[in-house]
């Protein structure tokens, strides 16, 4: 810094302050001005914080005592749960903590899409909140398998086999995540390496993600930016006192789980230790995998390229003659607001040369039989869906950021909600729920078993398209982020916007007052 | 493309499935058990009942490798009687100073002893089937109390008639799929309790259960006395914040 150090106060405080300044540090955590109008729903964030810490804390314990490999794995863990002090204390707040670290950062997450939190200048902000929480998807993945229960063993085999699905490379990757040629011990200590290590890179990321917090601040429920001190409060005491108000419900309900129904988020068959010749009949991953689960499983067809392919050449069309698609379309409206996506000026030839060129190929590939196979577009869907979230802050196309002040939009929010926990309880059943229509579109139909109860079983029936409730949730999914966001935002009128964040608070007084 | 795109099936899955998913086998039994609840304890003369029931009955396939002899006295039996009966099984040990491996008589830190000395000798013994470890059973099997429960009581009855039964095995309705490679183990007074109570299938069963349920976790009485202490505690801290929370706010119009 350019600035000459200031004089040395009294104290011990003083003292360490004038020799390493503690300033960033306190900053970080608590000492900065915040918006004076936020909800509980701002709880959540500090909230995800302490759970990172109470798991690295008891997941440290749990290390001292856990031995990572095939032959001593689960008994390590019985070990733990029956003859270490306190061992079932520390391990069950480690499992139920896991689940509730989720809970709070679906929440946290959830909060940020209501209240427009990363719209502009929070774009980064939300990245590294995409980045965390696939930082934690990962961290959990590799911590349920450690048990080495039956659970533990054929989820990290469905889920890494996933990585087959990409041509050329596929099993080459799949090899080199297992360390051999099926998951096995090198799997295991590779996974206890990696799940010691990846809760300390959150932490890393956690603190780019706190630092981006602290460039623009918090948004709030209005969405409508600070414009002065009257409408701030320091972080502390204000905003310390609700936190600790927020720790102590929200460890009521952890504690509620972890005393006296420890296993209830978990699953059974992960207290059967780990067999490769016995595959449970429902292979399920933990509850907060399951909306993604349902995604993966939702496509059970092959997608032919030619389909692909002609789109393409379709959208050429559409762009090369933009000016009579808008024409047609009008300006009014839902059609309105879908022509105004599209470029003024008419698409030059070689942006429609290109398209074109791409297009027949995979038109010419396509009916050559190249296909995208079920179980690729499914990977492909899955990771699609988290990483759609990226381009969330472009796809929104309202000016205004909360949903108090959106009223389609709101509706839309909450049915979005609805369809994520479908999705979960689809991705819970067998892979043959919810399935409404059977088209056959092959040849040998005849061999098609609805009742499969393997997943592959239904990865391998290509000659079917199956209309599922988790095809349709699916669909609905990516159709939230890539129609009604961009539409919605251009076609609503938004609710008039309070003058500034002091004024509103003020206005919820006198109505509580009278 | 050679499709032939035709209606295949319509929307009888979304009703029919969760029955089927569910194993093709019946809900069990659902009883009231002492340890259920967030005030749950051992029923202690049960699990004693019980252990007698595993001693004489199940342990003759089932192991029980994750509890000691020692542990027995947290469910009541006196450091005398653990040691008498440690005493009455033979342990393999060494290797000794000759690397010889040898027998001793048991001792309380003792894991009970299994009945087989491998998976594949307790597959041999039973007819290819696996007699699966009881320490952990209640707690590896959905709704594992009532699923035993059930389970031990739900022989005897006629298969229905679409289900063929093969050679060796049992119809018993509780079992995924219906059937099951092991016999009914309890018969009416099958064990002869020394506190008097009617040793009836029934009576064994929920003694075995209980016995089970400590086994599978015998933290569960220190865990749900410490979790009522813990809430509490976390109620009045948390009422506490809320008045902290009120008063630093009251400040703010």
């Amino acid at each position: 810094m350019a600035h000459a150090p200031q004089e040395e106060k009294p104290g011990v405080i003083g003292w360490i302050d004038y020799r390493l300044p503690l300033k960033p540090f306190t900053d970080l955590l608590y000492d900065f001005p915040a918006p004076r109008n936020l909800n509980y729903f701002w709880n959540f964030g500090s909230l995800a914080g302490i759970m990172l810490v109470s798991q690295i804390l008891t997941g440290l314990f749990l290390a001292m005592h856990y031995a990572a490999s095939t032959s001593l794995a689960f008994d390590s863990v019985e070990h733990i749960m029956r003859n270490v002090n306190y061992g079932w204390l520390i391990r069950y707040m480690h499992a139920v903590g896991a689940s509730m670290f989720f809970i709070v950062v679906f929440i946290h997450i959830f909060r940020g899409l209501y209240y427009g939190s990363y719209k502009r200048p929070r774009e980064l902000l939300w990245f590294l909140g995409v980045a965390i929480l696939l930082l934690m998807m990962a961290t959990a993945f590799m911590g349920y398998v450690l048990p080495w229960g039956q659970m533990s063993f054929w989820g990290a085999t469905v889920i890494t086999n996933l990585f087959s699905a990409f041509p050329l490379v596929g099993e080459s990757i799949v090899n080199w995540l297992w360390g051999g040629f099926s998951v096995d011990n090198p799997t295991l200590n590779r996974f206890f390496a990696l799940h010691f290590l990846m809760p300390f890179v959150l932490v890393g990321v956690v603190l780019l993600h706190l630092m981006a917090l602290h460039q623009h601040g918090s948004n709030n429920p209005t969405g409508i930016d600070v414009k002065g001190p009257q409408d701030q409060i320091p972080f502390h005491p204000y905003y310390t006192a609700k936190d600790f108000f927020g720790f102590g419900a929200f460890f009521l309900i952890f504690a509620a789980f972890v005393f006296f129904a420890p296993n209830y988020l978990g699953h059974a068959d992960n207290y059967i230790p780990a067999d490769p010749l016995v595959t449970p009949p429902h292979i399920v991953p933990e509850w907060y995998f399951l909306p993604f689960y349902a995604i993966l499983r939702a496509i059970t067809f092959d997608i032919a390229l030619w389909v692909i392919g002609a789109a393409i050449l379709g959208l050429a069309l559409v762009l090369r003659y933009s000016d009579v698609v808008r024409a047609v379309l009008g300006t009014k409206g839902v059609l309105g607001a879908v022509a105004s996506f599209l470029p003024k000026k008419a698409c030059g030839w070689t942006c429609i040369g290109t398209l074109l060129g791409v297009g027949t190929l995979l038109l010419l590939v396509g009916f050559g039989g190249v296909v995208i196979e079920s179980k690729l577009a499914g990977v492909l869907a899955m990771f699609g869906s988290i990483l759609i979230l990226l381009a969330l802050p472009w796809l929104d196309t309202s000016p205004v950021r909360s949903s108090n002040y959106r009223p389609i939009y709101r509706v839309f929010f909450w049915v979005f909600a609805v369809n994520a926990v479908i999705l979960g309880y689809a991705g819970s059943q067998t892979a043959d729920w919810g399935i409404l229509l059977s088209y056959c579109a092959g040849a040998s139909c005849e061999t098609k078993h609805v009742m499969g109860l393997l997943i592959e079983s239904a990865w391998m029936e290509k000659h079917f398209i199956d209309i599922s409730i988790s095809l349709i949730s699916t669909i609905y999914y990516f159709a939230h982020f890539l129609v009604v966001l961009p539409i919605v935002g251009r076609i609503e009128k938004p609710l008039p916007l309070p003058e500034s964040i002091s004024a509103s608070v003020l206005a919820k007084h006198t109505t509580a007052h009278h | 493309m050679k499709s032939s795109i035709r209606l295949f099936c319509v929307a009888l899955m979304v009703t029919a499935s969760p029955v089927l998913a569910a194993g093709n086998k019946e809900t069990p039994k659902q009883m009231d058990w002492s340890f259920d609840g967030v005030f749950g304890r051992v029923d202690k003369p049960s699990v004693q009942r019980g252990f007698q029931v595993y001693r004489e009955v199940c342990s003759a396939c089932h192991a029980l490798k994750r509890v000691s002899f020692r542990q027995l006295e947290a469910v009541g039996f006196s450091e005398a009687e653990i040691k008498s009966l440690a005493a009455s099984y033979t342990v393999k040990d060494g290797p000794n100073d000759d690397g010889e491996m040898f027998e001793r008589p048991g001792r309380p830190s003792d894991a009970y002893p299994s009945p087989h000395a491998n998976a594949n000798a307790a597959r041999a013994a039973n007819n290819g089937a696996y007699p699966p470890d009881q320490s952990l059973i209640i707690k590896a099997r959905h709704d594992g109390a009532n699923y035993v429960y059930s389970l031990l009581t739900g022989y005897g009855q006629t298969a229905p008639e679409h289900l063929s039964v093969p050679e060796g095995a049992h119809y018993n309705p509780y079992m995924d799929g219906q059937i099951i490679k092991m016999a009914g183990p309890l018969v009416e007074e099958g064990v002869t309790y020394q506190d008097g109570t009617k040793a009836t299938i029934d009576q064994q069963a929920k003694d075995v259960v209980n016995f089970l349920q400590w086994a599978a976790e015998p933290e569960m009485e220190e865990r749900k006395s410490m979790g009522i202490k813990v809430m509490i505690f976390l109620s009045i801290m948390t009422g506490f914040f809320y008045l902290v929370k009120k008063r630093v706010w009251s400040d703010l119009h």
